[in-house]
């Protein structure tokens, strides 16, 4: 007796599951392309900090803020890039620059599957969404 | 010993990977190259392995499990130890995939010296620590999926959401990625601190493990300590799906390493113990039924049985047989 019958429909269900990703993005019409942003309109040129460290690292920078203006209420901080001082604050910070936050901060979220759930207590910027 | 080789090994795979910063071109080897072609040996070398095992015969099913066979109406039989059709098999191999049941019954012996005694007694901690780490790098293989696919699908959100229910640090801390790294050092240990387990433990049985507790607390440092732009990264994996080899962007020397000791495990995989997950699939105590009494199990290398019925044999002597006054059946 043989049980390769059996065994076929096993590999063959390996060998979907293990490409799936393939077939998947295959299915789907979304692009798998980095989103486009939208870069902030106020005018400014500059993020708090240099804009690789942002990219990689802007939830440290949040942590670390939310740190010193909870914990030692202290609400300057001094750019190491530019060297000029911001109020450390989400709504009125971050969200004063980048105020189109669909485009802009939900776009690599959903990219990347990723919901902080800051929003629960601090303000989205009015009209985003 | 053995376990200084794998170390080593390990810690030097990873230091070849690190080399890969220096460059663009290595960059483009070790960042899309190597795993490219190392899924393609996993998945080639797998289907190998598996069709090979296919190709052996499966004479006859092995009664000796532990449980009662299914006999006379009025003896108890143990349906899920001892199946007698395929619901119990079923059920069986469902307990022993995803819960590794056969483990569950671990004993370990114990020497009470005072009393003069031997005892066996249950013992829990690996089948604890396999499952936590088994089904820990399930769950973080399969949230690694949005990374390989867009739009991410719903699952992997719920998954990630319930994972990272604690709510510790920014950004969270999955409870699987602590899993996964403290149960791997618990099955290591075991090996390290027990003298018998540590007497027959070889190199390879050290390397797995140190191969994957370096793709995890890789892993675990660069979503926690050194943050890599993993939008890059996943742009970068969505041209592999189209087979544009393309290395991500903004990624440092973790990254690579993490890639390089997952494409190693991929190479690795087929040639290795870590065949045991296609083949529990394929253990004859746990995916036959015990139908040997119901049903006849023909073994396929035997001979073709010539047989020679009582009917045949006065065909042949019919004459003799008449001559000698003999009273034929056929008659
Ligand atoms: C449970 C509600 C809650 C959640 C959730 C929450 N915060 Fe806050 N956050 C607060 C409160 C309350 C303060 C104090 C506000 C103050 O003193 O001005 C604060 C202050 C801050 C500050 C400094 C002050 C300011 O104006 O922004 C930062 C930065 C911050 N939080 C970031 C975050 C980040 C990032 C997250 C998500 C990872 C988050 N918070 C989630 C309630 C919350
Ligand atoms: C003064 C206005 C300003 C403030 C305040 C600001 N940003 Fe920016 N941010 C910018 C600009 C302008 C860029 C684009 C820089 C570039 O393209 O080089 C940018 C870029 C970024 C990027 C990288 C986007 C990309 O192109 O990859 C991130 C992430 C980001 N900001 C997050 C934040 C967060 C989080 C905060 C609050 C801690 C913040 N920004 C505060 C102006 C600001
Ligand atoms: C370049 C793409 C990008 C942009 C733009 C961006 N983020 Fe993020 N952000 C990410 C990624 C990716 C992560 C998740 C990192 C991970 O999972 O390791 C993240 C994580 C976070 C986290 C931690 C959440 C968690 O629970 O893990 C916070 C808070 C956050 N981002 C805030 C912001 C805010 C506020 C903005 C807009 C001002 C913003 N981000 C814009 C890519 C981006
Ligand atoms: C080619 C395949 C892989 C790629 C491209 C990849 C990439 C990544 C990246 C970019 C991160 C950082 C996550 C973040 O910043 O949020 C990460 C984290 C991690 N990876 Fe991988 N990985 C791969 C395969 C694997 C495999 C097979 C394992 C399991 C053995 C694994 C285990 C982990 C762990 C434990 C983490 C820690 C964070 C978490 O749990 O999400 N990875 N990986």
């Amino acid at each position: 007796m043989y049980d390769a019958g059996k065994i076929i429909v096993g590999i063959v269900v390996f060998v979907v599951l293990a490409t799936s990703p393939l077939w998947f993005n295959a299915l789907t019409e979304a692009t798998p392309e980095a989103p486009k942003l939208t870069l902030p309109t106020n005018g400014s040129t500059e993020c708090v900090e240099a804009t690789g460290y942002m990219r990689a690292s802007h939830m440290d920078l949040l942590n670390q803020w939310r740190e010193q203006v909870v914990r030692t209420g202290q609400r300057d901080y001094v750019s190491s890039s530019s060297g000029k001082v911001f109020d450390m604050s989400l709504s009125r910070t971050c969200m004063d620059c980048h105020s189109n936050k669909a485009d802009f901060c939900d776009a690599c979220h959903t990219y990347m599957a990723v919901s902080p759930y800051c929003w629960d207590c601090h303000v989205e910027p009015k009209g985003a969404n | 010993m053995g376990a200084l080789v794998s170390l080593v090994a390990v810690a030097v795979l990873a230091l070849l990977a690190v080399t890969a910063v220096a460059s663009d071109n290595l960059r483009l080897v070790f960042g899309a190259v190597i795993p490219g072609v190392a899924f393609a040996v996993f998945l080639v070398g797998v289907v190998a392995r598996v069709t090979r095992w296919a190709r052996a015969p499966v004479p006859f099913r092995i009664p000796t499990t532990a449980g009662q066979q299914k006999s006379l109406p009025w003896i108890k039989n143990s349906e899920l130890d001892n199946p007698s059709g395929t619901l119990g098999v079923v059920g069986r191999m469902f307990l022993e995939v995803l819960f590794f049941r056969s483990l569950f019954r671990n004993t370990k012996v114990e020497l009470i010296t005072d009393k003069e005694k031997v005892n066996y007694i249950g013992t829990k901690y690996l089948w604890a620590a396999a499952m936590a780490f088994h089904w820990s790098m399930l769950i973080v293989v399969f949230r690694h999926f949005r990374f390989f696919v867009e739009p991410v699908p719903r699952v992997v959100e719920i998954i990630q959401s319930l994972d990272g229910f604690f709510q510790v640090g920014v950004p969270v801390i999955y409870a699987t990625s602590v899993l996964l790294i403290v149960s791997l050092g618990y099955l290591l240990l075991r090996r390290l601190a027990d003298a018998k387990v540590k007497y027959i433990s070889l190199p390879t049985d050290y390397f797995a493990l140190y191969l994957l507790l370096g793709i995890a607390i890789s892993g675990f440092l660069m979503r926690h300590l050194e943050k890599v732009d993993i939008v890059n990264v996943k742009a970068a994996i969505a041209g592999w799906a189209s087979f544009q080899l393309v290395a991500p962007e903004g990624v440092g020397a973790l990254y690579f390493i993490h890639v390089f000791l997952v494409s190693v495990l991929f190479v690795y995989f087929p040639f290795s113990k870590l065949l045991h997950a296609p083949g529990v699939f394929l253990s004859p105590t746990r995916n036959l039924a015990n139908n040997n009494r119901a049903k006849r199990h023909v073994n396929p290398w035997n001979p073709p049985i010539v047989g020679h019925t009582y009917a045949e044999w006065e065909e042949e002597f019919h004459d003799k047989l008449v001559a000698s006054g003999f009273v034929l059946d056929k008659e």
